[in-house]
């Protein structure tokens, strides 16, 4: 950011570039859009949002609500610094709970037990009952292959649906962001961002993450190669014998199908030196969900996932 | 570390996604899931070889095709430089795909096979890089094993390409012989050619001297959004949001708000860390002004004796984007730097063949991906700058608000 930095001329580093590309995004939506939420699930990449939604309005308040999709599997370590940070930051936090819409009999649950589909149909129903035309996100480009491609701001048709082939261009950082009545877009302002890219910038701005994405003692069990954490929603079958190990998350999803990784990292500073050097990308290691087929996640965003 | 983006364009087969997969591979920016997935996926397509191609192949239409449709980003880095790509298809059915690529990005890499030599989509991907004005152009002759590593063929096409370049506006011209298969001066240098005598492909990347490739010299502030706090804390507070696309601002420089004119001081300027003497861009930052002057969005911030056109008549290169022809007369929503208005095509003053650079001035009307040269009258005077001289406010896109598609990306070249 200063002079000295590089000899005289005026540069940024690579993280100041990234975050002053996302101010700029959050802000255009907030000037363009009557109505938009930022969804927050209280996991790494919503939470660097909202940092950065408080910077790009201070020293105003953010000027949106925060949307959380409740799947019902949470890890409390993360539902309560959701609630930490709301209430420091005094924004609106909007919750749309699929264990609600599971009992009132709007959405089925599946035979896996995975809520990761249901969460979708949960998602247009709490967008469209509080009228939000425009959702912004924390998916990055570099998580999978569907999403490298998906622009920063996407377009829903009115049933909240993506349609991969039929992409509106995106130009310099001339965002087109005109949505008819009953369509919507997806605002992914750290789409450029990397995994490694997001553990820098929480190292730098000392921000606060759930305590779980810190290595922790935890009983866990193996299955398909990955340790599972023993939890409420998540048990261990017959076969699947319990140990405890050093652990820490990557991903915070829905507990019954996020998977934990070894790790001796305790400071965000030691996972920045821990990404670096792994050979597994997130999803791949923490993910029961994507290892279905090559196409899982373009399918499910053309539903209207996010 | 800095950021570099850079966008790649190449015909069908002359190597892209190999050069693209060999640069991830080379820097370890493959992950040991990735290549097992198509490790996997080549083994059943019964290939001889692991596809590093499908790597870049994102949409399941693409997959099964095996070809590229869109544009795909990708991310790597190395201890010097964070690499944005923007990978897009060749295809001249796809050039506003690479105009999209070329937009925001500060090098371009233009591939050719060393056994066709130039082509008339490298010339036209040549072009399109020259129009956008990237910064930086990098042509990769690959494929060197297949000519025995030679010089020869080398030098020709480089003097070949140099020619043509010189009829364009590109600046900066490096062109570096490469085996994107083997890889050869990609990541590290060949042994195969002691003859060259250049930078490899990713050295040339990390060390290209980016930083004065910004406008430090014309002050541009589009104002993007207002922060008024309703809060008693910050009762008189009223910064000015947006992201500077020129020139240096500074506390105390005297300034005039556009269009009206009204000159003024910065009192105070707000960096995402906090309080700062200075910004450039890409900076997003947050402007107090001294007096109370009245400012909104679209308005624009620069300096007393440097400032950009306020202008309704608007001759530009475009390129149409659209399903169906641009034609005179029509009438469509535009976009540039924080304002909107609408636009008039008050005329086509020609359409530019990509290929042979030939002026139609014949043409009644621009289809897909046609370029071409047209005046607008637009209902709002904009704050315009020629694109050559400001990349962000020297270009717009138009809108068809019939259907809110982005039909057009377009670039001034003469405001008034
Ligand atoms: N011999 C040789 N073959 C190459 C080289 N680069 C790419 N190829 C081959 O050329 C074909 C097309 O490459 P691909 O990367 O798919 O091209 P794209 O269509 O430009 O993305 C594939 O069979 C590659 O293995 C090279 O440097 N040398």
């Amino acid at each position: 950011m200063n002079k000295s930095e590089s000899g005289g001329s005026y540069s940024l580093s690579q993280l100041q570039a990234l975050e002053s590309e996302a101010i700029f995004i959050i802000r255009e939506v907030v000037a363009e859009l009557e109505h938009p939420a930022l969804m927050f699930s209280g996991g790494k990449d919503s939470i660097v949002m909202l940092h950065l939604a408080a910077k790009a309005f201070a020293p105003a308040r953010i000027p949106f609500p925060v949307l959380h999709i409740d799947t019902g599997h949470n890890f409390v370590e993360v539902l309560q610094v959701r609630d930490q940070l709301v209430a420091e930051l005094g924004v609106n936090l909007v919750v749309g709970s699929v264990q609600d819409a599971i009992d009132r009999g709007l959405v089925q649950e599946e035979p896996s037990g995975s809520r990761n589909r249901l969460q979708t149909r949960v998602l247009l129903d709490t967008a469209e009952k509080y009228g939000y035309n425009a959702l912004m996100g924390g998916a990055r480009r570099d998580e999978e292959k569907a999403r490298a491609k998906e622009r920063i701001f996407s377009f829903r048709d009115d049933f909240g649906q993506w349609d991969p082939k039929n992409q509106r261009p995106e130009l310099w950082n001339l965002f087109n962001t005109r949505v008819h009545l009953g369509e919507s877009i997806r605002v992914f302002p750290i789409s450029n961002w990397t995994e490694l890219d997001i553990w820098s910038y929480i190292a730098q701005e000392g921000i606060t993450v759930p305590s779980i994405y810190y290595a922790h003692v935890r009983e866990v069990f193996e299955r398909n190669g990955m340790l599972f954490g023993v939890h409420e929603v998540c048990q261990p079958h017959a076969n699947e014998p319990t140990f405890m190990e050093t652990v820490r998350y990557r991903t915070v999803g829905d507990a019954s199908l996020t998977a934990a990784v070894r790790s001796e990292a305790v400071t965000a500073q030691e996972i920045v030196v821990e990404v670096a050097a792994t050979r597994i990308t997130e999803r791949g290691a923490t993910r029961g969900d994507d290892q279905v087929s090559e196409a899982a996640m373009e399918d499910r965003k053309k539903e209207g996932y996010f | 570390m800095d950021l570099l983006r850079f966008a790649t364009a190449g015909s069908v087969d002359d190597g892209k996604s190999t050069l693209i997969g060999r640069m991830l591979y080379d820097s370890k920016s493959i992950f040991s899931d990735q290549l097992e997935s198509i490790e996997k996926t080549s083994r059943e397509r019964g290939d001889e070889y692991t596809d590093l191609a499908l790597l870049t192949d994102g949409l399941r239409a693409e997959r099964e095709q095996g070809i590229t449709i869109d544009v795909a980003y990708r991310y790597f880095s190395t201890p010097k430089r964070k690499f944005i790509i923007a990978d897009t298809p060749g295809h001249i059915q796809y050039t506003r795909n690479m105009v999209t690529g070329a937009s925001t990005a500060d090098a371009a890499i233009v591939l050719v096979d060393a056994r066709k030599g130039l082509s008339e989509q490298s010339r036209r991907h040549t072009f399109l890089v020259s129009l956008l004005q990237v910064p930086h152009l990098i042509l990769a002759i690959n494929k060197m094993d297949l000519v025995d590593w030679s010089e020869e063929v080398y030098e020709s096409i480089r003097s070949e390409f140099v020619d043509f370049a010189a009829k364009l506006d590109i600046s900066d011209l490096t062109v570096i012989p490469v085996s994107a298969l083997q890889g050869d001066n990609v990541v590290d240098a060949s042994a195969n050619m002691p003859w060259y005598k250049g930078s490899t492909l990713l050295h040339h990347l990390e060390t290209v001297h980016i930083a004065s490739d910004r406008n430090l010299v014309d002050v541009r502030f589009p104002v993007q959004y207002v922060i008024r706090p309703h809060q008693s804390s910050h009762h008189d507070y009223r910064g000015y949001a947006g992201q500077v696309c020129g020139g240096v601002l500074r506390v105390g420089d005297e300034v005039v708000v556009l269009p009206s004119g009204m000159p003024t001081r910065i009192a105070a300027i707000y960096a995402p860390s906090g309080p700062v003497e200075s910004a450039f861009a890409p900076m997003s930052v947050t402007i107090c002004l001294e007096d109370d002057v009245d400012v909104s969005r679209g308005d624009m911030i620069c300096r007393q004796n440097n400032r950009p056109t306020v202008a309704q008549d608007i001759d530009a290169m475009i390129c149409w984007m659209g399903s169906t022809p641009l034609e005179p007369g029509q009438r469509l929503a535009i976009k540039h730097t924080t304002r909107n208005a609408r636009a008039l095509v008050q005329e086509l003053q020609y359409e530019l063949n990509i290929n042979t650079l030939h002026r139609n001035s014949a043409a009644v009307d621009l289809k897909l991906n046609e370029i071409g040269r047209v005046r607008l009258r637009t209902t709002m005077p904009l704050l315009a700058d020629e694109y050559r001289r400001n990349r962000q406010t020297g270009g717009f896109v138009l809108i068809d608000e019939a259907n809110n598609n982005t039909v057009a990306a377009g670039m001034i070249v003469n405001a008034n």
